[in-house]
């Protein structure tokens, strides 16, 4: 059994909370870049050379990519043959979030009671922690800071398993003629489908961790994704919601088998600052 | 690029078109959800606001916090929307300019219309970019707040598109109809 001590998850949390609030995604970047080629909106042009601009500030100055540093999620896979040693696994996380987001100059944005006082808890914790057992001795952590324009903006429906992928189709193209700028585009839309209620939530999050180069390995999900991600911008929202051709950068959508009387679907919207980082202990 | 100066007057304001690129500089107050909550409430009691709302530009904003030696943090626009039913109380009251994020309901439409004033986006998600055009910044009021409290901040060249003219024309939509391919339009 591989000892780990509950310090070096919560330094791992720490540096995690940092590196993907001052870092955009490699990804995400090359694909702001590339969309300069695509739009032809004047307007879109600036907003997209405004955000390019942004995320080489932010990476040089060691500055939060956006005032708004989110709520962090952390996904924990834990290899089975890993033992936490020194301390209690989700305190660990926390106090990984809670020195990363002081130390790294971050906004804290959580309140404690959502509904009356909505207080800030000062230290941006608690985090919306998954954890996973998984086979092995290592532990893969995931961070991924949301803020609250593009969470605000998401959509879970309960689809009747008739309604089929034109059932899913209309149910994203919905939710982002309705979010318009809301979420700041050009967005990376998540899509989770089947599972529970609960899960598909977890899924379209999941589907924002995933690479926005990585179509989904099924066939028939994989032109999902393209097709849905050519009726988005088609739309015309545009960078910034001000009209242009790029509303959205990509559709990636995660599955899991469901109940044969439901078909459940989530859309979890990323904005043009879509943040997460990775690292394996 | 237009360049307009802080506080604003009628001049500057029939000068911009929806769709203009601008850059502000000058002073402006930072104020969210829960500013905007203490200003009606002052305003319904009959007491004095922690600043005189003649002219003034609203940033609704909250920074991220500034390291040490810096002016401000990360510093950029949230949506615009949440802050949209006590819009036309503070438009009344002499606010002349927004900066946010995002479409606006008819009714803060019509009052801007009314009102001969200006709604200016700036683009979400480049907070790190427009805080090198913040060149001062102090906290005047409701401190317990956190970043939810009220800046005024000098800027300079701070870089806005109009979303909403004094006559009430509306970018967004305007924005839409050119380039939504849709069969059904919005």
């Amino acid at each position: 059994m591989r000892k780990l001590q509950a310090r070096e998850l919560t330094q791992t949390v720490k540096e995690l909370c940092i590196e993907s609030n001052y870092n955009l995604r490699e990804d995400v970047f090359f694909a702001l870049k590339n969309s300069l080629n695509t739009e032809s909106s004047k307007v879109g042009c600036t907003v997209i050379r405004q955000i390019i601009k942004n995320a080489e500030i932010a990476r040089e100055k060691k500055l939060p990519i956006c005032q708004d540093c989110g709520i962090v999620n952390v996904l924990v896979e834990i290899g089975q043959g890993v033992l936490l040693v020194g301390g209690d696994i989700e305190e660990a996380i926390n106090e990984g979030v809670k020195i990363g987001y002081e130390e790294g100059f971050l906004r804290k944005s959580v309140v404690d009671d959502p509904c009356f006082d909505r207080k800030n808890t000062g230290d941006n914790t608690p985090a919306i922690i998954t954890l996973k057992m998984v086979p092995g001795d290592s532990v893969r952590v995931t961070v991924m800071p949301k803020g609250g324009g593009s969470e605000n903006v998401g959509v879970v429906k309960m689809l009747l398993p008739g309604t089929g992928p034109e059932g899913i189709k209309s149910t994203v193209l919905e939710a982002v003629k309705n979010a318009k700028a809301n979420p700041c585009p050009p967005i990376v839309v998540g899509v989770g489908i089947g599972g529970t209620f609960d899960s598909v939530g977890f899924l379209a999050k999941k589907a924002l961790i995933r690479n926005i180069n990585a179509r989904n390995i099924n066939e028939k999900f994989k032109a999902l994704e393209l097709g849905l991600l050519e009726e988005i911008n088609n739309l015309g929202i545009g960078p910034g919601g001000l009209g242009g051709r790029v509303t959205a950068l990509a559709v990636n959508i995660e599955t899991y088998p469901c109940h044969m009387a439901c078909l459940p679907v989530a859309v979890n919207f990323g904005c043009c600052a879509l943040r997460s980082a990775e690292r394996v202990i | 690029m237009i360049k307009v100066n802080t506080p604003l007057d009628d001049r500057a304001i029939l000068g911009l078109q929806a769709g203009d690129e601008v850059l502000i500089s000058g002073v402006v107050y930072t104020a969210r959800d829960k500013a905007h909550e203490r200003f009606i409430e002052t305003l319904e009691k009959g007491d004095i606001l922690p600043f005189n709302l003649e002219g003034q530009v609203l940033f609704y904003a909250g920074p991220a916090p500034a390291k040490s030696g810096a002016i401000i943090g990360s510093i950029g626009p949230t949506t615009s929307y949440r802050m949209d039913s006590f819009t036309p109380t503070l438009l009344a009251c002499g606010v002349k300019g927004m900066i946010g994020k995002g479409s606006r309901s008819e009714e803060v439409r019509k009052a801007i219309r009314k009102n001969k004033s200006v709604y200016f986006v700036a683009t979400g998600g480049t907070a790190a970019l427009l805080s090198q055009h913040v060149v001062k910044a102090k906290v005047i009021a409701y401190e317990d707040l956190g970043p939810e409290a009220v800046y005024e901040l000098e800027l300079k060249d701070f870089p806005v598109i109009v979303a909403i003219d004094y006559r009430g024309k509306d970018f967004y939509v305007e924005s839409l109809k050119v380039y939504s391919q849709e069969k059904n339009n919005f």
